[in-house]
This record gives C-alpha cells, structure tokens and sequence, in this order.
C-alpha cells in the first residue's frame, strides 16, 4: 500500500502569519473608537471622590474642563503645595477662571454656547474656599450649569 | 533581455510592525475619561427683583464645619441620618396639600414638598470630599422620593427614566414619551437646593 504518501520526520508546516496585521489592525481601530485624545496633560493631583447619585456627561463638545488641586511633585518646588487651578495646560490664577470661559465659549458654534456645561475635577482634598471663588466666577460669567465630576463609588468612602 | 514574469511580489512581512507601533501610539496617547458626576445649577448674581418671604420652617439648614462635622437644623447629626433626615424634611407636607406624601406632617416643618427649600452652608476650610459627600446624599433623597412615585405611577425608577431621556442615543418617539413622565415627577419633588456664600470663620 504505498498509495499515501509518508511525512518526513520533524516537517512541521510553517504558521501562516499573513493575518496577523489584519488582527492588530482590527485592535487598532477598536482603540482608536473607544478612547479620546488626551488633550491636557496634568499638572495637578486629581484624585476625584466617590459619588453614587451621578450622572453621564452626554456630549465632549459641550464641556469646559477646569481641574483643581495640589501642583505635582515636580512642580511643588515652584509652586508650592496649595491647591490651584488648572486651565488648558497651564497654572491660572483665580481671575483669569472668567475670562477663561468666555474665551472658551467663544470656540465653540453658536448653537452650543448656551447649553455649555463647566466640569470641575477637583481633588478630594482641596478646600471648598477656592471652589467657592469658582463658582463666584462662573455666576460672573454666566456659566451655571456646573458638573462636580467624581467616580462611581460609595460617597461614604470619601470620609477616609 | 527576457521579460519578467508579472510584477514582482511586495514582502507584507513588516505591516504587522507597522499596526503595533500605531497601536501603541494611540495606546499611549489616549485615555478612556471617567466624565460622570453630579450636575448642580448655580444661581444666577443678579438677586431676584421681588423678595420673596420664606417661612423658617420651610427650610432645612445643613452646615459643614471645617473639620467636615454637620449641623442640621440647629443640632449636630451624623452624615449617614442626613438623607433620611431630609427625606423626612421634604415629603412633611404640613398643610396637607400634597397628598402622595407620606411624611408625619408636623407643623413646625415644610408645608410641601415645593415649598421646602434646603440650604447648604460650608466653611471655606471644609473638604471638598466632606461637601461631595453631602450633596451626594442631598441629591440621593430626592432621587429616593422620586423613584418611589415614579415606581407608584410607571412602576420604573425616576433616575433610570433621566438617564434614557437624557441619552442621545434614545429614539425621539420614546423620547418625548418620557419628557412628560420625567417632568411630572419633578414636579412632583421639584430640586430647591440653596447654596449661600461660603463663610470664613
């Protein structure tokens, strides 16, 4: 019976990898749908706290992001260890915070500069004096829809 | 000269390497935002041009001292009693006008549930976590109220109604099916929270 033919010894047919950019590809494109460009880098703490009674932040175009809390290690030397304010990719003071939103608003089309919505992310262990000046600011300019952006999670966990 | 046989055949051998270095690229450069949070309306700076007289009784005064302790209507309570406290407070309904309330009606506290207004104070010193706290059980007392109409009138919770009606995805026919439903229940529990100034001493 010398019909079938024998396999040599040790020939183990080579693994066809013609697919393998079509996988990573495919991995590409399904990062490239789910995530956002960072458009800031920190240069603040920002530890969110816990909160259960939240709600999505619908839409990015329609949001003013405004980040508090203490300057990073790198740059407590220069600016010490009292909570500030970030905006875009820089340290503002608290005056510039209204002329900040108008300019921001001013961006953004016609039909979405009323409905815009201040996010603030501030770390959990600033203090509510500086909030407080935020938010005398936004009324100042008219930005009342304001968003406390925190995590999902017990608000009970904050205490700790 | 022989000519060749077809064009001759591009190695894809690298594609591969080239799809990484992209998707580390985009790896590295994005983030995937935790963009969820409690949404709070601030009050206009010009004050309203009529006074209006609110009654003591119908206010619920809520304090945070800087070392994040609580002082409720006059008296020092516990941050977990803070949301049955104001439950308490907001469906009292002392006048009898609302009747799907089902508070105790007493008369030294609100009339109904929108007239009851809660006022938060904070000291400047206060923790921003200590304040998220508080306004997170706030907002949990009246989402409570409000899913246990909306469960009474639609059988479905009043938040899960918000966040579909408030989903853009959502298709308009169902949309403004709930617009309505939303609505009423707000109404029904209308949000009344007063922020003062923050105070220094």
């Amino acid at each position: 019976m010398a019909k079938f033919a024998k396999k040599k010894d040790g020939d183990l047919p080579a693994v066809s990898t013609a697919s393998l950019p079509d996988i990573v590809f495919m991995l590409l494109f399904f990062f490239m749908t789910v995530t956002t460009m960072k458009d800031s880098s920190l240069l603040v703490e920002n530890t969110l706290p816990n909160a259960s009674e939240i709600k999505k932040l619908e839409k990015k175009d329609r949001v003013i992001y405004i980040y508090v809390g203490k300057p990073t290690r790198e740059y407590q030397k220069v600016f010490g260890t009292e909570p500030k304010i970030q905006l875009n990719d820089k340290f503002a003071s608290i005056d510039e915070v209204g002329s900040y939103i108008l300019a921001e608003r001013a961006k953004k089309p016609q039909e979405l500069q009323n409905v815009l919505t201040t996010a603030l992310k501030v770390d959990k262990n600033a203090n509510m004096g500086l909030i407080a000046d935020i938010k005398q600011e936004l009324r100042k300019v008219n930005a009342l829809k304001v968003n406390y952006t925190t995590y999902e999670g017990n608000a009970f966990n904050n205490l700790q | 000269m022989p000519r060749r046989k077809g064009a001759p055949e591009v190695n894809a051998g690298s594609m591969a390497d080239i799809a990484f270095l992209l998707l580390i690229f985009f790896l590295v450069t994005t983030t995937i935002e935790t963009d969820a949070g409690l949404d709070r309306m601030l009050p206009p700076i010009e004050p309203p041009d009529t006074d209006v007289i609110i009654r003591q009784k119908n206010i619920f005064t809520v304090n945070i001292n800087k070392n994040g302790q609580l002082l409720v209507e006059d008296q020092l309570m516990d941050l977990k009693d803070l949301r049955e406290a104001a439950i308490a407070f907001l469906e009292n309904g002392a006048d009898g006008s609302c009747n799907y309330c089902k508070g105790r009606r007493d008369v030294s506290s609100s009339d109904n549930p929108s007239k009851a207004i809660i006022s938060l104070k904070n000291d400047r010193e206060t923790k921003y976590s200590t304040y998220i706290t508080v306004q997170n059980e706030l907002v949990g007392a009246y989402n409570d109220l409000r899913n246990r109409e909306a469960q009474r009138l639609y059988n479905r919770d009043f938040t899960d109604m918000e966040s579909e009606y408030l989903n853009p995805e959502t298709p308009s026919s169902i949309r403004d099916d709930l617009k309505d439903k939303v609505k009423r229940v707000q109404d029904m529990f209308p949000q009344k929270l007063s922020e003062a100034e923050t105070t220094s001493n």
